[in-house]
């Protein structure tokens, strides 16, 4: 019987753990945003983890690209349509890699900092002083940075998926001799605004929410210790990971998986 | 004489543990209120509970006779503005200057101009001697700098209450001397409420018009500096003179250690 | 650093997004038949479209001139109407013309293949909304193997 009561206690504590995460988005970002305060804390935040996210997106981005032509074309040259390099690389990035890609290193770059910073807030109890000077610290710690978040993500993968295409024409076009035409306009015939592009930032957006939030709340919610807070940052990594992964095959399977 | 704080029966439990049982304490408006005790004892958490981050288990904590574990959350906001709080650690942001740190209350809660806030700012530092480091990160301050930096944020504001959190634990002879003098003159000046949480006795004696001495969840002596150093509790005489032994025992309570050094066997 | 570098650098950000995306719009995406070329519409009708899907291609011989916009049942006689949009720039197409569908390779995509017809005096060139008369349905491999096998019996 000891198992089943071990159970019910993880799974109390695993619901109230989503409640007080709940909670907390509600009290930092629905009740009674103050936009014209949060807007230079905003960008200041999108800094934080747009701007200093981009040398690493871009550097992927541009290495992915260029693996997957030498990859797609090993392959599709053997049957003789290495002229649909193009749309390969241009799909792939805008449909899955370009946002999942960004969102692993995301919350590996982004989203870990923020709980760590949140988290060192706590230990430092400043937190604490903003509550004592009659300051929220939801809407001036958490709000910001999970605007920021919102909007830096799309951007990353947009930016990722951009440069990929990129990378994989030099690697397609200007190395292996696909031929410069055909890798653009196969592509231009195959991509869809619509059903690639705007898919694709959906689901970035959606990764930034589940992400931004993973990591306030975790950051918010540590045990103000150097191992509470490593803790949490080490759970935010892990936790934002599989849920943009479970995510992806959900949000995939909505929208191409039924014709 | 009119009391800022009344505590009435509060009992306080963290994780299953009881901090306090069923305590009453009284702060008095314009005088300077010591709470003293052992680490660990629960004295920050007194603190909160005043400044309602805690809500006790029961009894109740009145400021101006209005209850602050009843308040709403607006509410609780606003009486905040009138009290502040010297953290321990300081609690400066780390991503401003301190100009910046002591600006931020004014800036959230006042629509002063940016040249009146220069002035309070500058004038604020002044009375904590560090107009100097204004342009300073709060990383490049030392220790007492660093409270005397987070003391004139707290004062940013002219609140009525200031809570000091073990002002002078950690702190050289010298910066330590410092923050005393500070301390009384802010209160003789500004006719504030203080109250100071700490252990340092020969600091406390002689800043503190009423001192409260707490240990094992209770208040076990309270009165002037003069009455608790006339005071025969064997409890308050082992805290002034911090003998390690003696009614507040040395050992946290264990078995016999022949016990324990021999196996329960012999 | 100061709130001043950050700010351009945001906005250097933001640019930065917004250049990525004109470039996928104006790129990578496909545009010539969504909304900015001109097009008109053909209809046909067929018993059987198999496989064939919105947004399917049109070609003629090989070339492709437009897409399947809608695919719907005729409520008259339960077949299937498959009406394409065609690129403006081929719109001398004559009634004679014939559609058929076909499979690129052997387990490729279905695709409209779209036979131009002669041109012979009197006859008129296809205009929008028109249907063509002279299809061929998709070959389903189901019922080339069910005659296959009927044949042999026979
Ligand atoms: N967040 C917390 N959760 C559980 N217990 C806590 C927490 N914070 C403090 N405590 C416990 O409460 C007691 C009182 O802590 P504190 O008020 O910080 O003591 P003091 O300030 O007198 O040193 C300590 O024994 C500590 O272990
Ligand atoms: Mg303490």
């Amino acid at each position: 019987m000891n198992w089943l009561a071990g159970i019910g206690a993880v799974t109390i504590g695993k619901l109230s753990s989503f409640g007080r995460a709940t909670l907390m988005l509600f009290g930092a970002i629905i009740a009674k945003p103050q936009f014209i305060k949060n807007v230079p804390l905003t960008i200041k935040q999108i800094y934080a983890v747009g701007v200093q996210s981009l040398l690493i997106i871009v550097v992927s981005g541009l290495f992915i690209g260029m693996v997957m032509a030498l990859q797609g074309y090993t392959i599709l040259v053997g049957y003789g349509a290495e002229g649909s390099l193009g749309p390969m690389v241009a799909l792939s990035l805008l449909r899955e890699l370009g946002p999942v890609v960004t969102a692993l290193l995301f919350a590996g770059r982004a989203g870990s900092a923020l709980t760590a910073e949140i988290g060192l807030m706590k230990a430092t109890e400043q937190l604490s002083s903003l509550e004592m000077m009659a300051v929220d610290p939801l809407r001036r710690i958490i709000a910001p940075r999970f605007w920021a978040g919102m909007i830096s993500m799309p951007m990353l993968a947009l930016i990722f998926s951009a440069v990929g295409i990129l990378g994989g024409h030099v690697v397609g076009v200007d190395w292996l001799g696909v031929d410069s035409g055909s890798y653009w306009s196969i592509m231009q015939s195959t991509v869809d605004w619509d059903k690639d592009v705007v898919n694709g930032i959906i689901k970035s957006a959606v990764f930034a929410f589940v992400i931004v939030w993973i990591a306030t709340y975790k950051g918010y919610d540590s045990i103000p210790t150097s191992e509470g807070i490593s803790k949490a940052t080490t759970e935010t990594v892990v936790y934002s990971s599989l849920a943009v992964l479970g995510l992806d095959f959900v949000l995939t399977a909505l929208m191409f998986g039924i014709e | 004489m009119e009391n800022l704080i009344e505590i009435d029966n509060l009992s306080f439990s963290r994780s299953g543990r009881l901090i306090y049982d069923d305590i009453s304490l009284r702060i008095q408006k314009g005088k300077t209120t010591a709470i003293m005790g052992p680490s660990g004892i629960g004295k920050t958490t007194m603190l909160r509970l005043m400044g309602g981050q805690l809500t006790p288990d029961s009894g109740d904590i009145r400021f101006k006779g209005e209850s602050i574990p009843q308040m709403r959350r607006k509410r609780l906001f606003e009486v905040r503005r009138q009290m502040s709080m010297l953290f321990q650690s300081g609690a400066m942001f780390t991503d401003m200057t301190v100009y910046d740190n002591i600006a931020f209350p004014l800036r959230e809660h006042t629509s002063l101009s940016e040249d009146l806030i220069k002035t309070v700012v500058q004038l604020k530092l002044q009375a904590v001697g560090l107009r100097g480091a204004a342009h300073l990160m709060p990383a490049e301050l030392s220790g007492g700098m660093a409270r005397r930096a987070a003391l004139a944020r707290a004062i940013a504001l002219d609140p009525e209450l200031i809570m000091y959190d073990e002002p002078f634990a950690g702190q050289d002879p010298i910066s330590m001397g410092v923050l005393v003098k500070l301390i009384k003159a802010l209160n003789d000046a500004l006719k504030l409420t203080s109250v100071v949480v700490t252990h340092d006795v020969t600091e406390v004696l002689t800043i503190a018009d009423y001192i409260y001495i707490l240990a094992e969840k209770k208040v076990i002596g309270s009165g002037t500096p003069e009455e608790i150093k006339n005071s025969d509790s064997p409890l308050v005489q082992q805290f002034l003179q911090g003998l390690a032994d003696g009614p507040v025992p040395f050992h946290y309570p264990a078995g016999d250690i022949k016990q324990a050094l021999l196996g329960s066997n012999s | 650093m100061n709130s001043r570098k950050a700010e351009i650098l945001v906005g250097g950000f933001v640019v930065l997004a917004f250049a990525a995306g004109l470039m996928l719009a104006l790129k990578v995406v496909n545009q010539n038949m969504a909304g900015q070329a001109e097009t008109y519409t053909l209809n046909a009708k067929f018993d059987n479209i198999g496989g064939l899907k919105v947004r399917s291609a049109v070609k003629v011989g090989g070339v492709t001139v437009g897409r399947v916009d809608s695919i719907t049942l005729s409520p008259k006689d339960f077949t299937p109407v498959v009406s394409m949009s065609i690129s403006k720039e081929y719109d001398k197409f004559p009634e004679t013309s014939s559609v058929s569908i076909l499979t690129s390779g052997l387990l490729g995509e279905q695709y409209v293949g779209f036979q131009p017809g002669f041109e012979i005096e009197g006859i008129e060139n296809l205009s929008d909304g028109d249907f063509i008369e002279d299809t061929k349905s998709a070959l389903v491999l189901e019922d080339l193997i069910g005659q296959f096998l009927f044949s042999k019996g026979q």
